[in-house]
């Protein structure tokens, strides 16, 4: 029977995993192709909430879990386009200090336009209640998440190795100099992975808002989280960031489950369990400074 | 393309995170014909959004007392700030009322910030009114002379809910599992609801401590289905309670969710569609008497939204004070504490008026349970809650649900 319940953990562990991923792993892309910490993430995923609310009243919520990714994903163009184009050679420090900024900037524009009160969304009823399968219970709301952020990952990783699209930005990626002496414009590469991040981001938001408080500060809270994910994984890396995402939850739940008061400090252990023995992360590329 | 270590990157960010917590002091002002008076309360983090509401409530207060000439022909100078955690509220306690000239204290909604500002109070001999901390051990083994508490205790809401829950047989041989927020607030709430429990017969199966930065709670509502409870009972705080409701509600458990607490501006985040049960409040914006109502016309009318408890509780507060300062025509400590020790009687905006008892410094008033409206009764997304009767019962003393000194032992030193 503690069997089952532990296995019952488990897989609801894999899936706020794949719920974490959606965020770390748009993080994690923007650090690759343009060496920037976005800070602002959170603000993107904030956003994507709070437009999916806004939209959710006039559309529904279908529509608006499609659309506010994408609307947010068009901030993103300029987002790349007016900011972090002018960072991408510039010292590290000073790409850290806009998108900080700019965290704060998106947490009060979004404080002036909604108010600091949280805005309330539901689930629409078809997805509410839980599944039983044998001895397992899950979400019905979270195996809708589970499947998009399965069939998002498949696309993304497609995109990145089965498309041209994807190659280029690969070598953008190990050798910028050398694609651009291959006559090829990386910009609009950029443009589209970080419209990429900041979509995921959104719809991390977006599909989390019907079960989570909707306030102007929970971008803040999702980037502590996200951080651990890709400290864990290694910043960069697209399957170190899923096998982190995925860990993360698990180890959550088997902690929540075993000892409930470590629940919290179980991720952070385990960060620093992984930063002792792997100071680049799971799959992280090698620090010469550190190794 | 990345020229600079990935550590460095990392360590830069984690700084720029923490600074981002840290509170910047306020510009302090050289005033000196007008009284100021120190408020605190959490604008960030989990209680950050009721702590929003209180400082709106406050602020119309000043206002409003401002408007009709001051206090003692003088206008007051609020200074009102975010007390963002114990550590920072202390320290921002100390230094109004010894650098900026506050000359008393209130606000405040965490039980753990309201136990430091106590001590700061106490140190320096002003009196602190805290306005929405609910801890039972604040006004119990913790009090002291210079600390006043406005909010319902913790006792209290047990009292109310467990009481509502007893008429509709929800109590007597049920089992409980509590979900309870890890913090001296929870901690005491537990306490009071496992007093309740054995009080009337009722098993507490299960109990799960939950840390304040929690934001999901799947793990733990895997662990309630284990456990098959006949009633889960939720005994968190803040933006806590909000997640926790929608989650609750995605889940769709059979258990009837209830609770020990919650503020009606966490009930109206976690959306009409999501919450049920039965639930304790200080005071609602229906409640229907005069004051209440010029209360709620005009918080409404200058920030466009209806005012939440913590609003309330915060504007009742300044407002007495200003009573109890005109009345005894001073401002010291000591002249305000032999004043309400005489448990001077106050219009909260209620049917029965209250007055802070002698002996633990408890505004004793009336609380209510309530329950949730269906969603096509609703006028507006704020009216979700249907008030139950006041408790206690009209001709029952309101000590009657109130700890007693058995319950709650408060020594104060003279």
């Amino acid at each position: 029977m503690q069997l089952e319940f532990l296995l019952e953990q488990v897989v609801n562990g894999l899936v706020l995993g794949g719920y974490y991923l959606l965020i770390a792993l748009g993080l994690s892309l923007i650090f690759s192709v343009g060496g920037i910490v976005n800070l602002a993430h959170g603000a993107f995923y904030a956003l994507g909430a709070y437009v999916c609310v806004e939209l959710t009243q006039r559309l529904g919520f279908g529509p608006a879990v499609v659309i506010s990714p994408l609307a947010v994903a068009l901030l993103g163009i300029l987002f790349e386009r007016f900011i972090l184009r002018r960072f991408y050679t510039a010292d590290p420090i000073l790409s850290l200090l806009v998108t900080f900024g700019l965290a704060m900037v998106a947490e009060q524009a979004i404080r002036m336009i909604w108010g600091a009160a949280p805005v309330s969304t539901e689930i629409p009823q078809s997805f509410r209640g839980s599944v039983i399968v044998g001895d397992f219970l899950f979400s019905r709301y979270r195996l809708l998440i589970l499947a998009v952020v399965a069939a998002i990952l498949v696309c993304v990783w497609l995109l990145l190795h089965k498309t041209s699209f994807g190659r280029v930005v690969r070598a953008g990626i190990q050798r910028p100099d050398m694609v651009a002496a291959l006559g090829i414009r990386l910009q609009p590469y950029m443009t589209a992975v970080v419209m990429l991040g900041v979509g995921l981001a959104a719809l991390g938001g977006a599909f989390f808002a019907p079960i989570t408080t909707v306030h102007p500060a929970m971008g803040a809270d999702i980037m502590t989280i996200a951080f651990v994910v890709v400290v864990i994984g290694g910043l960069g890396s697209f399957w170190g960031v899923i096998i982190a995402a995925l860990l993360v939850g698990v180890v959550r739940g088997i902690a929540i489950h075993f000892e409930p008061a470590a629940g919290e400090a179980s991720i952070y252990i385990l960060m620093f369990v992984v930063l002792l023995v792997r100071p680049r992360g799971l799959l992280g590329e090698r620090i010469e400074k550190f190794e | 393309m990345t020229r600079y270590s990935r550590r460095t990157l990392l360590k830069a960010s984690a700084a720029f995170t923490g600074a981002s917590a840290l509170g910047f002091p306020a510009i302090v002002r050289a005033q000196t014909e007008k009284i100021r008076i120190g408020h605190l309360t959490p604008l960030t983090g989990f209680l950050g959004v009721i702590g929003g509401y209180a400082q709106l409530g406050v602020k119309l207060a000043a206002d409003e007392i401002n408007a009709s000439g001051g206090i003692l022909g003088k206008q007051i100078d609020l200074l009102s700030e975010d007390s963002i955690n114990p550590a920072t509220a202390a320290t921002k306690a100390q230094r109004m009322l010894e650098q900026d000239g506050a000359v008393l204290l209130l606000g405040e909604i965490s039980s753990a910030s309201s136990l430091t500002i106590m001590q700061v109070a106490e140190r320096n001999k002003k009196v602190f009114f805290s306005t929405g901390a609910r801890s039972d051990a604040l006004r119990g083994k913790d009090c002291n002379k210079y600390s006043f508490h406005c909010d319902i205790p913790n006792t209290v809401m047990v009292n109310a809910v467990g009481t509502a829950l007893m008429q509709k047989g929800m109590v007597k041989g049920k089992k409980f599992f509590t979900l309870t927020a890890d913090y001296i607030f929870g901690h005491d709430l537990l306490k009071a609801a496992k007093t309740f429990f054995a009080a009337h017969d009722a098993n507490l199966i299960g109990d799960e401590l939950i840390a304040t930065d929690v934001t999901d709670f799947s793990p733990y509502l895997l662990k309630v289905r284990q456990a098959k409870p006949d009633v889960v009972c939720c005994n968190l705080a803040g933006n806590q309670v909000t997640n926790l409701v929608k989650q609750y509600a995605e889940f769709g458990f059979p258990y009837p969710l209830v609770g020990f607490n919650l503020n009606t501006g966490d009930a109206w985040a976690a959306g009409a569609g999501n919450l049920s049960g039965t639930w304790p409040t200080v005071w609602y914006h229906t409640l229907d008497n005069p004051t209440s109502k010029a209360f709620v016309a005009a918080f409404s009318k200058k920030y466009g939204k209806p005012p939440e408890n913590h609003a309330w509780i915060d504007y009742v507060t300044l407002k007495l004070l200003a009573e109890a300062i005109n009345t005894t025509k001073s401002t010291d400590s000591n002249e305000l504490i032999a004043y309400f020790e005489k448990q001077a009687q106050f219009d909260i905006g209620k049917a029965r008026k209250a007055y802070f008892r002698s002996w633990d410094h408890q505004l004793v008033q009336e609380a209510y349970p309530f329950t949730v409206k269906p969603k096509d009764q609703m006028k507006d997304q704020w009216d979700m809650l249907v008030l139950g009767d006041a408790v206690p019962a009209a001709n029952e003393p309101l000590e009657t649900i109130y700890p007693t000194k058995e319950q709650n032992p408060c020594q104060m030193k003279a």
